[in-house]
């Protein structure tokens, strides 16, 4: 389609942007990890503790090792796209049917 | 909004999996039936957006923060069973690369962000454009407007989940062993987070991206025109 082009600009705009949502310092509600629960409550739930760290994600809080926060953030908004894209793209060629125009 | 792992007992997040599936089975069905591969640059592009949208964290006047979402934007273009598989993708691309919302919670947060957002959102955008021709403003208003009705009623869902694990899972001396805030705390501080601002950023994002559609692409707005009858 036309104009698709466009659209792809415009989602590498917004991921050079992305390091805005830096500025919020907070925390989401209901997404703090172990330490704060410590400081705010003075203990941790037991099965909050147990399970909170099941998973170590590669890329954690968007964070890439060894990089500043803001080129961080940066990478990770384009790794994560470029991710959900070839994703997206491949189920979408499985699933899609193709049309003639 | 992405619940991390630990907050929701694992039987909660069974029961949210268990809501979730016949979602994801109902979704890739009609993707096979009415997905042409025409759309799928589309798919992945507002999949994607999703996702960096949800990077704009807003601080929320409680200390917190909140975000955007994106679904019921995906709804509308490509309709609400769609927006359920593209927004897992994003959730699912979130939770294993970079730790954001839980591997044992990703059914709830799929529940509330790629099935409850996408659908409430998308139901609100139909009353408010029902017979609106092409490029009517009433398309980006019930945009936004359902954006807006969507994301919170998504917010509610969450907080509900979060809210019922103290009563339900505690140790024998009461305390609580998942998340430790009830439903009188929960609810409160999930909806002033998305009633204010998160909501406000999704129904600027949502109307926006509309408008801009219809002024530059207009051929993107009408891609389902004729579908709607079958969803």
């Amino acid at each position: 389609m036309k104009g698709t082009a466009r659209l792809f600009i415009g989602l590498g705009i917004l991921a050079i942007l992305s390091p805005l949502g830096l500025m919020a310092s907070g925390t989401a509600w209901g997404e703090w990890g172990v330490e704060e629960f410590s400081k705010m409550l003075g203990y941790v739930p037991q099965g909050l503790a147990r399970l909170s760290d099941l998973w170590k994600a590669p890329i954690p809080d968007y964070s890439v090792p060894g990089l500043g926060e803001v080129s961080g953030y940066v990478l990770s908004a384009f790794i994560g796209m470029a991710l959900i894209i070839i994703i997206t793209w491949g189920i979408g060629r499985i699933l899609g049917q193709k049309l003639e125009k | 909004m992405h619940i991390p792992d630990g907050y929701l007992s694992p039987s909660t997040c069974a029961v949210m999996y268990t809501a979730a599936a016949p979602f994801w089975y109902v979704a890739t069905k009609k993707m096979k039936k009415e997905l042409s591969t025409r759309m799928v640059p589309l798919m992945s592009i507002f999949a994607a957006f999703s996702f960096v949208i949800m990077m704009f964290n807003i601080p929320v006047p409680d200390g917190t923060t909140a975000h955007a979402v994106g679904g019921t934007l995906m709804a509308i273009v490509l309709g609400p069973w769609a927006a359920t598989l593209g927004v897992s993708i994003a959730l699912m691309v979130q939770a294993i690369f970079f730790g954001d919302g839980g591997i044992l919670a990703f059914g709830a947060n799929c529940f509330n962000m790629a099935i409850v957002l996408p659908f409430v959102g998308y139901a609100v955008y139909r009353i408010i454009s029902a017979n609106a021709p092409p490029g009517s403003a009433r398309h980006w208003l019930g945009g936004a407007i359902g954006s807006y009705v969507g994301i919170n009623t998504a917010s509610l869902c969450a907080a509900i989940e979060f809210g019922i694990q103290p009563v339900l899972f505690h140790t024998s001396n009461g305390t609580p062993l998942y998340c430790p805030y009830g439903l009188s705390q929960a609810i409160p501080a999930m909806m002033l987070a998305h009633l204010t601002v998160a909501g406000i950023a999704e129904m600027a994002v949502t109307g926006g991206v509309i408008a801009f559609l219809q002024k530059t692409m207009p051929v993107v707005m009408t891609l389902r025109l004729g579908r709607e009858a079958r969803t």
